[in-house]
């Protein structure tokens, strides 16, 4: 299973339970740069997927082309099993597909309730309908049990790096989402704010929702997949559940993109 | 409160007063002072320095003014009629700030659209109609904004240098356009006969008589006063965030208190000979202007976006803003509230001429703008930082003038305050990054 097993015939299992997502042989190039080759990956819902590699293994390329940024040369992605065909972040919004950047793009001085509904306003009469919106924005953040902050009226500027996150992540489930994709979530935050946005992203898998995680912490990746996809020089080396995998193994894979203990499976 | 990270919760609960405005958090009055005083203390004191700097100002001009005029009706309001100009451009120049741009062609521009309306209704010439001839004038400084920040929105351009060349161009076309016609340069609003040049003239010198103006203060008062409340109560009401009863209330009879005082002041006697009392129209056209904008900033989508682009340009593009078009509207916003600053300046000298001073007007303008509070980095100000600022600058024009000071201790002055504006808000800006870098 951790080889693509089905790169000469790519099309999905029809079992009962499709995966939410499913890239089958996906190839993109950047001039003479071959960035991903025959990749396939799968996204099942309330599950968390992360996706390993080094640097310049595709990581973000492939999350892009998801996320309608980039268009694959070759290959096919299937939403809940039908073919689709992702050409912006438009079209990946409408289908349920919010990514969470690093950079987290929230506007400092404005407060939470601006940045979730930032683009998306509720209106009434033509003007701002900021009851409306703030009731929603402190409904989704208390069912993500987001509850550090003092108040959804203060400014993003006044926040800390994980609550920041936990507001980026709350915005992008916002929207009836229902895959969520988050890059290095927890690159830059300290202990206790780790803990609290990997808590964030069980919650997601416990509500249902698909969600990858790319990440470089093997620690924080054990903590929290249940699947485990690793791309290496832009060909997925091994996907599997996380219980089939060792910190070791994957270490193997995102260096060598062969994993000998992972072999045998 | 629940500052889980921290682990002292002290040091929490501190930290956080610190950076949360007091306004969201208090539960009560007393809450929400201490809040705003600890916020003070932090060097982030909204617009308290602005109101005290006036005192100050006030103080000190009348103690040194000649036989201490300074604080009489008449100059009270004539202060007011000549910070006018300098409220309504720094509004305008609120616009592009708060994107992070700066337009410096707006002292020319007002001068284009106001020379523009001022030929229009000479009665020597083309005869135009007063609100044919104000509307001509405005339409055109917003299509000078439309070119001005297509520009710079959809080509990039450095809005500086657009705008620099704006300030050369517009000056040139203003000198172009006063020649125009049999006056020499000097088309004027008091000279000739005729109603049109007349209402141009009264923008700034005409007064509401004294009995409506009590009562249009008493139902704008009222009207506002109303929908503070109603809005405040609604939201304690279904528990969102909202300030206690008091302060609500506390904030509708210091409105009251302002409102009586100018309507008040305004109705003395002015006149050495005769009468001439009430509000002066232009106190009527700031604040519509004022109200207007303050609506369309912050209770708007376009409001929230111009906050947005000046905060973070690629949040909102991602969120799907399209950001040239907001940016051109921006621009073109700013012409147009100056070229109302332009009518007012018109007005105030009864005509128009070469002696316009774009260059200091716009020093003026953003002058105010950054005193009252807004940040030339662009996402933070308001527009009542713009007025705030504009009775500042006023303020000091106004004193400096009472004491026959000569016009280059003028310049000193007002650019020795702009500095020290502009260096509040960057030492302010610097204290509140640290804050927020030291708590994440």
């Amino acid at each position: 299973m951790s080889e693509a097993p089905a790169r000469d015939h790519p099309v999905p299992d029809q079992q009962a339970a499709v995966p939410l997502l499913q890239v089958r042989g996906l190839d993109k190039h950047f001039g003479p740069v071959q960035a991903l080759t025959a990749v396939d990956l799968d996204l099942p819902e309330g599950q968390v997927t992360a996706l390993c590699g080094d640097n310049g293994a595709g990581k973000s390329v492939l999350t892009k082309c998801i996320a309608g940024i980039h268009q694959p040369d070759h290959g096919q992605i299937y939403w809940a099993g039908e073919p689709v065909h992702i050409r912006s972040p438009r079209d990946a919004a409408q289908l349920g597909i919010e990514t969470v950047y690093q950079d987290l793009a929230l506007a400092d001085n404005l407060d939470i309730v601006q940045n979730m509904f930032l683009g998306r306003e509720r209106l009434r009469n033509g003007f701002l309908d900021e009851n409306d919106m703030e009731r929603a924005a402190a409904e989704t953040l208390d069912s993500l049990r987001v509850t550090t902050v003092r108040s959804i009226r203060q400014p993003v500027a006044s926040l800390s790096g994980g609550q920041r996150q936990s507001v980026a992540v709350a915005k992008a489930v916002m929207w009836n989402s229902k895959l969520v994709i988050m890059d290095e979530p927890t690159a830059a935050l300290g202990v206790v704010q780790t803990r609290m946005v990997l808590d964030l992203v069980k919650r997601l898998r416990d509500r249902g929702l698909a969600v990858m995680v790319i990440s470089h912490n093997l620690i924080d990746v054990f903590d929290v997949a249940d699947r485990i996809a690793v791309l290496y020089l832009g060909r997925m080396v091994a996907q599997d559940r996380a219980s089939a995998f060792d910190l070791q193994s994957v270490v193997e894979y995102m260096t060598t993109g062969g994993g000998n203990r992972h072999a045998g499976q | 409160m629940q500052g889980s990270e921290l682990s002292d919760p002290t040091a929490a609960a501190e930290a956080a007063a610190l950076e949360v405005p007091p306004e969201i958090v208090a539960q009560t009055l007393n809450d929400y002072f201490r809040g705003w005083w600890a916020r003070v203390r932090s060097g982030d004191a909204g617009v308290l320095p602005v109101l005290a700097g006036l005192v100050i100002i006030a103080a000190v001009f009348e103690v040194i003014s000649p036989h201490h005029v300074y604080l009489s009706a008449n100059n009270l309001v004539n202060l007011f009629q000549q910070s006018a100009v300098f409220m309504v451009l720094a509004m305008a120049e609120g616009f592009v700030l708060l994107l992070g741009e700066i337009d410096l062609s707006v002292g020319y521009v007002a001068a284009v659209g106001a020379v523009i309306a001022v030929q229009l209704v000479q009665p020597a010439t083309t005869k135009w109609p007063w609100w044919a001839a104000i509307i001509a004038g405005l339409a055109a400084c917003a299509g000078i904004g439309f070119v001005q920040g297509s520009l710079v929105s959809r080509l990039r351009l450095p809005s500086f240098v657009v705008t620099l060349a704006g300030y050369l161009v517009f000056n040139g076309v203003m000198l172009i356009l006063l020649l125009l016609g049999p006056f020499s340069g000097y088309p004027s609003l008091t000279s000739t006969a005729g109603t049109n040049p007349q209402v141009l003239y009264q923008l700034m010198w005409g007064t509401i008589d004294p009995v409506v103006s009590w009562i249009a203060m008493a139902v704008i008062v009222g009207l506002l006063g109303t929908t503070m409340w109603l809005r405040d109560a609604g939201r304690r009401r279904s528990g969102l965030v909202a300030p206690p009863a008091s302060l609500t209330i506390l904030k509708i009879a210091l409105i009251a208190v302002v409102g009586i005082a100018v309507v008040a002041i305004c109705n003395i006697n002015r006149a050495a000979i005769g009468t001439l009392a009430g509000v002066p129209w232009v106190i009527g056209i700031v604040l519509a202007i004022f109200a207007a904008w303050t609506v369309l900033l912050e209770r708007t989508r376009y409001g929230r976006y111009v906050y947005a682009i000046g905060g973070n340009p690629e949040a909102a593009r991602r969120a799907g803003i399209d950001l040239a078009t907001i940016r051109t509207l921006a621009f073109m916003l700013c012409a147009f509230t100056a070229g109302i600053g332009g009518l007012l300046y018109a007005s105030y000298l009864g005509g128009m001429s070469n002696n316009v001073n774009g260059g200091q007007l716009v020093l003026y303008a953003v002058a105010a703008a950054v005193i009252g509070g807004t940040s030339l980095f662009g996402g933070r100000g308001r527009m009542v930082h713009g007025v705030l600022g504009g009775i500042v600058i006023g303020a000091i024009y106004n004193g400096m003038y009472l004491l026959g000071l000569d016009v280059q201790w003028q310049f000193v002055v007002t650019g020795a305050v702009l500095v020290a504006a502009v260096t509040i808000d960057a030492i302010s800006r610097r204290g509140a990054s640290a804050g927020s870098a030291a708590h994440a």
